[in-house]
């Protein structure tokens, strides 16, 4: 009795979920913790990053001057985005996508 | 006298996707023992926890639970932080009550859409799980996640709720009231059906539950007014906060506990919005935590305890984690034995047993 009136409208409205594949999802909200993306020119190697990764997704190399970061440890917590004085680093608002083999991204620095 | 049969219910489960296995003796169809076993999602959080520095562990805390994982890092940081001698700025602490309180509502909805699943009221359960996509988006909105928050850090919270979301919040908040309203509630509160799966079922009395050492919405639905909120830990002294008790103690008081608190959160997450103070979020924190410490927090299922002692390094000595769930499954000894076998998952789920979270 209680959910007659919802029954009725249940009837008549669309379904509450996304068709997915075929129809696009609805666009994240903003400020939702989704890629990381490196700017190797704003770079200064500084390692920061590294060393407060909780997953340890993130590698600096001094020598190569190279950024190793790897989605598939990295957990999205975006600590790293705060941390990066130079702002060398930024998050999308779309997740990442998946991929066959799991491979870290080599993001070099020009000198 | 009829012959005793032992049932392996669980580890793989018709009632909750996570592994708790019941070796219930039956006598015919009535219960008459119970022997609960876990062990079988150990993840070695504890012990990582060590490994990891002091704030990394913030970001492991928030995976222990998937549902209630903000009051996981909040209990973390209000210990770091009591061992640091941080004073966290007011802002902060009306912050964190808003996010716990937004946990609870999510995994109060989750659950009561998982009870009804187990009755077989499946059109119940698809309209508390819509309800529930609200907080989500919420979640999503002020977190930037819809699961793991992870806001919560030592010295404060890393996002701000300003007033235009603040306002967008309360309107969404003030929808899913209406939506509960209009069906959930008058159903879980006056349907027969419900009633006959759930009233009498696995009955825990007041002084079971205190001997037990329940906790949460299991010792409240006995009529044991204990909450951790009660201490006044973030802002809950300024918000404001009374227990909600049921007495009967059986299942049904235990979800009618449960969902009376997602009102009370409801308006607890309202109250903290609008009283919420201007200024700071983070302060910075320097040094290494040193020392021991005890911090609670009531969680959804109930009180939560981290042991954590420092070394005056930047890793812990331990890290150790009590979750509710581990002081509630005790009270299967006393709820079970009795009772019908078809009313074993009813029994199992009532008091919102969370497996990941107790093997850690």
């Amino acid at each position: 009795m209680w959910m007659f009136s919802t029954i009725v409208k249940n009837l008549f409205s669309r379904p509450a979920t996304r068709r997915y594949p075929f129809k696009d999802i609805r666009e994240p909200l903003s400020g939702y913790r989704g890629k990381i993306n490196f700017d190797g020119t704003k770079c200064d190697l500084c390692g920061d990053c590294a060393r407060i990764c909780p997953a340890d997704a993130i590698e600096v190399s001094l020598e190569n001057r190279q950024i190793q970061y790897n989605p598939f440890k990295c957990i999205y917590c975006g600590t790293c985005v705060e941390t990066c004085l130079p702002r060398a680093i930024s998050q999308d608002k779309y997740y990442a996508k998946p991929a066959a083999v799991k491979e870290a991204e080599t993001i070099s620095v020009p000198a | 006298m009829a012959t005793r049969t032992v049932i392996p219910f669980g580890p793989q489960h018709p009632v909750l996707p996570e592994p708790v296995h019941l070796k219930l003796e039956l006598e015919d169809e009535k219960v008459v023992g119970v022997t609960p076993i876990i062990g079988y999602i150990h993840r070695g959080i504890e012990k990582a926890g060590e490994l990891n520095t002091f704030r990394q562990n913030v970001h492991i805390t928030d995976r222990i639970c998937g549902i209630c994982s903000f009051i996981h890092t909040q209990t973390y940081c209000q210990g770091v932080e009591a061992l640091m001698n941080v004073e966290v700025p007011p802002r902060t602490r009306f912050l964190r009550v808003f996010w716990s309180e937004l946990s609870r509502t999510h995994s109060h909805l989750l659950w009561l859409g998982l009870l009804c699943d187990a009755l077989g009221f499946e059109s119940m359960f698809m309209q508390i799980w819509r309800a529930r996509e609200i907080i989500q988006d919420l979640s999503e909105m002020t977190t930037g996640h819809r699961v793991i928050q992870a806001t919560s850090v030592v010295g404060g919270v890393r996002r701000d709720i300003d007033k235009e979301m603040a306002k967008e919040v309360d309107r969404r908040l003030v929808a899913l009231k209406e939506m509960l309203d209009s069906t959930a509630t008058p159903t879980l509160l006056h349907d027969p059906t419900v009633k006959r799966r759930a009233v009498g079922k696995g009955v825990l009395s007041k002084e079971q539950a205190e001997i037990l050492g329940a906790v949460g919405p299991t010792s409240r639905g006995s009529g044991v007014p204990k909450d951790m909120r009660q201490t006044g830990y973030a802002a809950f002294k300024e918000v404001g906060f009374e227990p909600v008790v049921e007495t009967a103690g059986d299942s049904y008081a235990r979800t009618l506990v449960r969902a009376r608190e997602v009102y009370q959160s409801i308006e607890l997450m309202r109250k903290a919005l609008s009283m919420m103070p201007e200024g700071e979020i983070l302060v910075r924190v320097d040094g290494y935590p040193e020392g021991e410490t005890v911090s609670r927090c009531e969680q959804p299922r109930g009180e939560v305890i981290y042991y954590i002692k420092g070394n005056g390094t930047n890793h812990l000595e331990r890290l150790k984690i009590r979750t509710p769930t581990f002081a509630n499954i005790p009270t299967y000894l006393v709820m079970l034995p009795g009772c019908e076998m078809a009313d074993v998952p009813i029994i199992t789920l009532s008091i919102d047993p969370c497996i990941a979270c107790t093997e850690r």
